[in-house]
C-alpha cells in the first residue's frame, strides 16, 4: 500500500532521526516528496509511505507518539467539489499532475495522492476552492 | 446558392416541434462528414456557449424609497462601493468593485449572493435636499424586496482571445491565472468551437437585440460591446486570431441563477465575474451552415507574452492543440490550461437547445446590425 502524509514536526523533534526510525523498524519505503525545515521552527515534510497496511499505521502511530502530527494528504488538502465550476484555472500551476481536466467531459479529478502539497492550487483557485487543514 | 430561411420560417418550425437543433460541437462533427449545402438543409438552429470571468459585468439596482426619502449619493452594498451618481435610489455595483475591508470580495460576490437570495447590507449617505431630506440610511436589502435589478454588462463574450504565456522569472499574476516563469504553463479563456462569436464571425445574426441565455436566463444583445473591433487580422477561415468583437449584454438578475453566474478572486489582479451565455444561431442559408462547421483546430489564436509591457505576440496556434494540454513554442513544450469552463459552456447550449425544442425560445434578427469597420483609439497622454 502507498500513502502520502504531511508531517508537522514540533521544533524540538528537529534533532530525532525519526524516518530512520520508520525505515529500520517497520520496513517503511519513504519518498520525501516536499520538506520545509528550519532550525528553531516547526518542520513540514512531505512523505509517501509504500509498505504493508499495518506498518505503514504502526509508523503513524509512533510518529505522533513523537508528537509529530501526521495528517493524511486528502484529509490536508480540502477541495470544495460540489461548488466547482471545472474552469481549469488550477491545473495552470499543478505540476504534480493531481489535478487534471478530465476529458472528454472537461470534468476537474483531484487525486490526492498524487498531491505534492506545493500549494500553488490555493492562490490558482478563483472560487478559493482549496484549503488547508492543519489537523489531524 | 442553395435555398435560403428566413428567420419566420424557422420560428414557424420550433413553434411546429419540427426545428432540427443541433449544439455547436455537434454540428462540427457533423461537418466532418457533410457539406455546408447538406448541413444548411438539415440543420435549422446551432446553440452555442462559453462560461468565463468577465470582469465588464455589473447591475443596475433601484432599492426603492424610504420614507422620508434619500437621493443615496454614495451607496455600499456589504462594504462594497456601488455608483450612486444617478437618479435617487439608483446604482450601478460594478463585479470588479473591491470591497472596502476585504480585498478579495468585492461586487461579483454581491451579485451572486443577490442571485442566491441572500441578504445584503445596504448603507447609503446623501447629503439631504428639500425632495429627499434623510441624509443616512443602514438596511437590509435581498432580491425580493427591492426594485429592479438588471444586469446589464459593457463588455462579454470576446470573440476569441490571447493564450497567456510569462517569459519572464517571476511567477505573474494575471486576469489570465498564475502564470508561472520561463514559459512555465500557457492559459487561453475561450470555449473554441462552441463560443458564440466564433460561431457568427461576421456578426450576420448577431446584433443589437438578438435573445440569447444570459445566467440562467433569458436576455439580450443590448449593443456592440466595448473595444468592438472588426480590424483585427483573420485566418484564412475568417476567424479574428486574437480578441476582437464583444457584445454589451442585458438580463433580469432576478430569474438567474447562481450555477451561470460566480463570483470569482483572482489572485494580485481582482474580483471578475464568471457569467454564462448562449446565443443561438440560426442557419439561414449556406454561409451560415459553413460559418457554424468551423471546429478547433481551424480556429487560431496568438500567444501572448504577458510577462512584459507592451505584451508581444510570440505565435499562433489553434484550440485542437490548446486543449490537448500541450503547446510548442520556439521549440519548447507548454502545459495549457483552461480559464473557461467547457463543462458549463456545453450545458448552457444544450439548456438553449432545451429551451427551443421545448417551444418557450424563438430567433430574431437584429433590430439592427454591428457597425463593420472599427477600431480601437489608443489613450494618448498628453499632460
Amino acid at each position: 500500500m502507498k500513502k502520502r502524509y504531511v508531517l508537522t514536526f514540533p521544533p524540538h523533534t528537529l534533532d530525532e532521526p525519526l524516518t530512520y526510525h520508520i525505515i529500520k523498524q517497520y520496513d517503511v519505503m519513504i519518498n520525501i516528496i516536499n520538506a520545509r525545515v528550519t532550525a528553531g521552527e516547526e518542520g513540514h515534510l512531505v512523505i509517501g509511505m509504500t509498505g504493508a497496511k499495518e506498518n505503514i499505521e504502526k509508523s503513524v502511530e509512533y510518529l505522533r507518539a513523537k508528537s509529530v502530527k501526521c495528517v493524511s494528504i486528502k484529509k490536508h488538502l480540502k477541495y470544495s467539489h460540489d461548488l466547482c465550476i471545472h474552469c481549469g484555472a488550477c491545473t495552470a500551476v499543478c505540476f504534480a499532475g493531481a489535478l487534471k481536466m478530465i476529458k472528454p467531459l472537461w470534468e476537474l479529478r483531484f487525486d490526492a495522492e498524487s498531491c505534492t502539497v506545493c500549494e500553488l492550487c490555493i492562490k490558482a483557485c478563483p472560487l478559493g476552492l482549496f484549503h488547508i487543514d492543519f489537523d489531524e | 446558392m442553395s435555398k435560403q430561411k428566413t428567420y419566420d420560417e424557422i420560428n414557424q418550425k420550433i413553434a411546429d416541434g419540427k426545428a432540427v437543433v443541433m449544439t455547436a460541437e455537434e454540428v462540427s462533427r457533423m461537418a466532418e462528414e457533410m457539406n455546408p449545402a447538406e448541413i444548411a438543409k438539415k440543420v435549422d438552429v446551432v446553440t452555442t456557449g462559453t462560461f468565463g470571468a468577465m470582469c465588464s459585468s455589473g447591475i443596475f439596482i433601484n432599492f426603492g424609497h424610504s420614507d422620508p426619502p434619500i437621493k443615496m449619493k454614495k451607496v455600499y452594498l456589504n462594504n462594497v462601493p456601488a455608483h450612486g451618481g444617478l437618479a435617487a435610489v439608483d446604482a450601478y455595483l460594478g463585479a470588479t468593485e473591491l470591497s472596502e475591508t476585504n480585498e478579495k470580495y468585492g461586487g461579483a460576490h454581491v451579485i451572486e449572493e443577490l442571485i442566491k437570495g441572500k441578504n445584503i447590507h445596504l448603507k447609503a449617505f446623501a447629503t439631504g435636499t428639500d425632495c429627499y431630506p434623510r441624509t443616512e440610511i443602514e438596511t437590509i436589502i435581498n432580491k425580493k424586496n427591492i426594485n429592479e435589478i438588471v444586469m446589464f454588462n459593457p463588455r462579454n463574450a470576446y470573440q476569441n482571445y490571447n493564450v497567456a504565456v510569462n517569459s519572464t522569472g517571476r511567477i505573474k499574476y494575471t486576469y489570465m491565472g498564475n502564470l508561472l516563469p520561463h514559459f512555465g504553463n500557457a492559459t487561453y479563456s475561450t470555449s473554441g468551437e462552441l463560443s458564440p462569436l466564433l460561431n457568427d464571425p461576421e456578426l450576420r445574426t448577431i446584433g443589437i437585440g438578438t435573445r440569447l441565455f444570459i445566467g440562467g436566463t433569458e436576455g439580450f444583445v443590448a449593443w456592440n460591446g466595448t473595444q468592438f473591433n472588426t480590424s483585427k487580422p483573420k485566418n484564412e477561415f475568417g476567424i479574428p486570431l486574437s480578441n476582437a468583437a464583444t457584445i454589451a449584454t442585458i438580463g433580469n438578475l432576478k430569474k438567474m441563477s447562481a450555477d451561470f453566474i460566480r463570483a470569482a478572486y483572482f489572485e494580485k489582479y481582482g474580483v471578475s465575474l464568471f457569467v454564462g451565455i448562449g446565443i443561438p444561431i440560426p442557419i439561414l442559408d449556406e454561409d451560415m451552415a459553413r460559418f457554424v462547421s468551423i471546429s478547433n483546430k481551424n480556429i487560431e489564436t496568438s500567444i501572448v507574452d504577458y510577462g512584459i509591457h507592451p505584451n508581444i505576440v510570440l505565435g499562433r496556434v489553434n484550440y485542437k492543440e490548446l486543449q490537448s494540454g500541450e503547446i510548442i513554442l520556439n521549440g519548447k513544450k507548454i502545459r495549457t490550461a483552461p480559464l473557461s469552463s467547457i463543462m458549463k459552456a456545453r450545458q448552457i447550449a444544450e439548456i438553449l437547445r432545451t429551451w427551443i425544442k421545448q417551444k418557450q425560445f424563438f430567433l430574431n434578427a437584429p433590430v439592427q446590425v454591428f457597425p463593420k469597420n472599427t477600431s480601437l483609439n489608443k489613450l494618448e497622454v498628453k499632460l
